[in-house]
């Protein structure tokens, strides 16, 4: 019995397990995914990996609205596990795919979901080769969720860790902060803004790829999404046992978020990314760094936005374009606008 | 951006700061306090304070709406929220302020109250219409500005002839505030400010006039000021010159949006439907006469406060927390014994560390310990890679 894909809805008879799963699955989810090893059927899929470092990586994908402008939980789902593979400088192989669906959730919009996903994963040509669907009661999900894992292999010689941090070094990112977090803010239901803003979700397996090929020595790379630049750069900051000196005119940031950020009483250093990258190098290499990035169309407004520097407390700083200096805090959770 | 750009240009910070640095005396020193935490919070973002000679001290104010709520108030608003028919509005900035037990309305949501973070008032007249069922209460806090949204929120409640929305008033006044630190240190016959740095966006809800008792009683100089960077370098220079002459004017800096009568409209429909509390506490300050309003007892269908039986319980603070010395300009945040252990934003005792527009969270979050050499060639460096990738 074909699925009524127009005005079906999910229901809890598509996690059981029995026909209506299968019919789920070959008629929604195989078409979209279509490769050999999907196609199998199996609990699981058998791939052969060349070489021999693996990287694994697993994200879970929740988001509020499902569709935003300049993606959807599909295509995020996919650049979010792909990115957190490739910020190893790995080439991704495979992807998985687990779902777990809320019982109502209309079934065009989960193809709209799924055709999105498929396509994202087709650009990075990382096959989706396995998977899983729960269904779970009416009012005890919040219409999708997506969890996926990537698998990727980097090449012999590549070692990015933030233990390579030293002084001294430079720290670059490819592009504009917080267009992310900026445009999901934005588009909620509450909120009443008109932007032309869109969310930078996309996969930077090829700009990474240049960029390694390019500087084989790049100390680390991340991909700063939820908690921003901010957080990604405490994070290193900790890890390396260094402080950071950021210089506040040098950081891309939108107009647009500029001002849905200033309205709000937030700051784009705290605002996710789903398609940028920050990557320190040491300082001989910056400069052609930097260009190599900002000659891929991903990294066309990347900047050199500072420098690691020896600091005992491991602060990241930032030089104001107003003449002063700040730390840039590890903010305890998501910051809050504030009332006046 | 517009209007953003111009107000943040650090070439004319620079200009601004040689002036100042030529006006202010090097033999004296110069005790300014900026009222708002909105100013706290811009002086220390830009760290404007880097740019001015040692010899300027900046204090903090009281002027975090956020801050100066007692707990007593939280904690009825916590009760309020986990009633399983209510639903509680709140501003952002309000969910995470510690109550008693270290209860907070985020706590209380995870409790499974019904909080709803609202960025604009008027949300609040949309939930009341969509949940005919449940009981709406708009937690309402802030200074003037935040007031006269209030006073839509009721006007509108009453058109739409809304019956399960009421408005928990929290609102406080600007001028008690400044009545409450600059009396106590007037009787004591001490200099506790030699100028005030006094508040745009109230000030634009009451024009300029209220202050000119203030600066008179009080022999302070005080300029209206606005929230960039700029603005406060600007307002510094004035409250510099005046205290060098030994005047004691009100001066209006924001000229672009504050002017000496205040928006009447506003003013109209605030005392449409509000009246004055005969005494209110603020953490961190205390009880303070006329220092506060209630909704008045004509709309007292709309207020929580009579609708709901609150029990007022005695949340106090921690006795070592030093908040009202950092509040009325007495001490720094550093100063204080639980600073940065363990008081901190994620762990807040005292009221000052509880928003970012507290001094305490600025200087948590800002400051802490900066000790960074040849930054200026650092990022002059910077700024050639930058421009000669392009």
């Amino acid at each position: 019995m074909p699925l009524d894909i127009k005005s079906g809805t999910i229901e809890l008879a598509h996690g059981s397990g029995g026909r209506a799963m299968s019919q789920l699955i070959d008629q929604l989810f195989l078409p979209a995914f279509n490769n050999k090893y999907l196609n199998q059927k199996n609990d699981q899929a058998l791939v052969t990996i060349p070489g021999q470092r693996i990287v694994i990586a697993t994200d879970s994908h929740v988001v509020s609205p499902l569709f935003f402008p300049g993606g959807d939980i599909g295509s995020l789902s996919v650049h979010g596990t792909i990115n957190d593979v490739v910020m190893s400088g790995a080439k991704p192989l495979f992807l998985t795919a687990g779902f777990i669906l809320e019982e109502g959730f209309p079934l065009a919009e989960l193809q709209r979901i799924v055709l999105s996903m498929a396509e994202a994963a087709k650009n990075c040509q990382t096959p989706i080769v396995t998977g899983d669907t729960k269904v779970v009661e009416k009012g005890h999900g919040d219409g999708v969720y997506i969890n996926t894992t990537g698998i990727g292999v980097v090449s012999n010689g590549l070692s990015l860790s933030p233990t390579n941090i030293q002084a001294g070094d430079k720290i670059l990112i490819s592009g504009t902060i917080g267009d992310h977090g900026t445009t999901i803010l934005a588009s909620r239901q509450n909120m009443n803004f008109c932007s032309d803003l869109v969310s930078d979700s996309q996969a930077l397996h090829d700009l990474v790829s240049v960029m390694v090929e390019a500087v084989p020595n790049i100390r680390c790379m991340r991909d700063p999404t939820r908690g921003g630049l901010g957080a990604t750069l405490n994070e290193l900051s900790q890890s390396a046992k260094v402080g950071m000196m950021l210089d506040e005119t040098a950081i891309p940031v939108k107009e647009t978020v500029t001002a849905i950020t200033e309205l709000l009483g937030l700051d784009p250093m705290y605002m996710a990314n789903e398609g940028k990258l920050v990557c320190i190098c040491p300082p001989q290499h910056s400069k052609s760094l930097l260009a190599v990035m900002r000659s891929h169309l991903k990294g066309r407004e990347a900047a050199i936005i500072g420098e690691v520097i020896e600091d005992e407390h491991q602060f990241v700083l930032l030089k104001t374009g107003f003449g002063g200096k700040r730390i840039i805090d590890w903010r305890y959770s998501d910051p809050l606008p504030r009332i006046c | 951006m517009k209007y953003v750009n111009e107000f943040r240009d650090g070439k004319k910070a620079e200009q601004l700061a040689k002036l100042i640095a030529t006006e202010a005396k090097p033999e004296r020193e110069y005790r300014l306090m900026e009222f708002c935490g909105g100013h706290t919070h811009t002086i220390f973002r830009y760290g404007i304070d880097d740019l001015l000679p040692s010899n300027i001290k900046m204090l903090h104010g009281p002027g975090c709406p956020v801050c100066v709520l007692p707990m007593k108030r939280i904690d009825a608003a916590i009760e309020l929220a986990l009633s399983p028919n209510n639903i509680l509005c709140s501003y952002g900035d309000m969910l995470r302020i510690p109550g008693r037990a270290r209860m907070s309305l985020q706590k209380a949501k995870s409790k499974g109250a019904d909080v709803r973070m609202i960025y604009s008032p008027a949300e609040v007249i949309t939930i009341a219409e969509n949940e005919p069922d449940k009981k709406i209460i708009f937690f309402a806090v802030g200074f003037e500005t935040t007031t006269p949204p209030t006073a839509v929120v009721l006007d509108q409640a009453i058109k739409s002839g809304l019956k399960n929305l009421f408005v928990f008033c929290n609102h406080v006044l600007t001028p008690p505030a400044i009545t409450g630190i600059l009396e106590p240190a007037k009787q004591k016959n001490i200099t506790l400010l030699d100028g005030l740095i006094g508040p745009g966006h109230v000030s634009v809800v009451t024009g300029t006039l209220p202050y000119e008792k203030l600066a008179n009683t009080y022999q302070t100089p005080i300029t209206i000021t606005g929230f960039e960077p700029l603005d406060i370098l600007q307002s510094i220079y004035m409250l510099i010159k005046q205290i060098n002459a030994g005047t004691c004017r009100v001066e209006n800096q924001y000229t672009r949006a504050v002017n000496i009568q205040g928006n009447t409209k506003a003013q109209a429909l605030m005392s449409k439907y509000f009246e004055l509390r005969d005494s209110f506490e603020w953490r961190g300050l205390g009880e303070m006469p006329y220092s506060a309003i209630k909704i008045k007892s004509k709309y007292a269908h709309l207020d929580a406060e009579k609708h709901f039986t609150l029990v007022e319980r005695t949340g106090t603070d921690n006795k070592a927390c030093e908040c009202p010395a950092v509040l009325t300009g007495q001490k720094s945040p550093t100063a204080c014994k639980l600073f940065n252990n363990p008081c901190t934003p994620e762990n807040p005792l005292g009221s000052c560390m509880v928003s970012s527009e507290g001094a305490c969270a600025a200087y948590y979050t800002y400051r802490r310990n900066i000790k960074i050499k040849n930054v200026d060639s650092t990022n002059n460096q910077l700024r050639s890679a930058n421009k000669h990738a392009s």
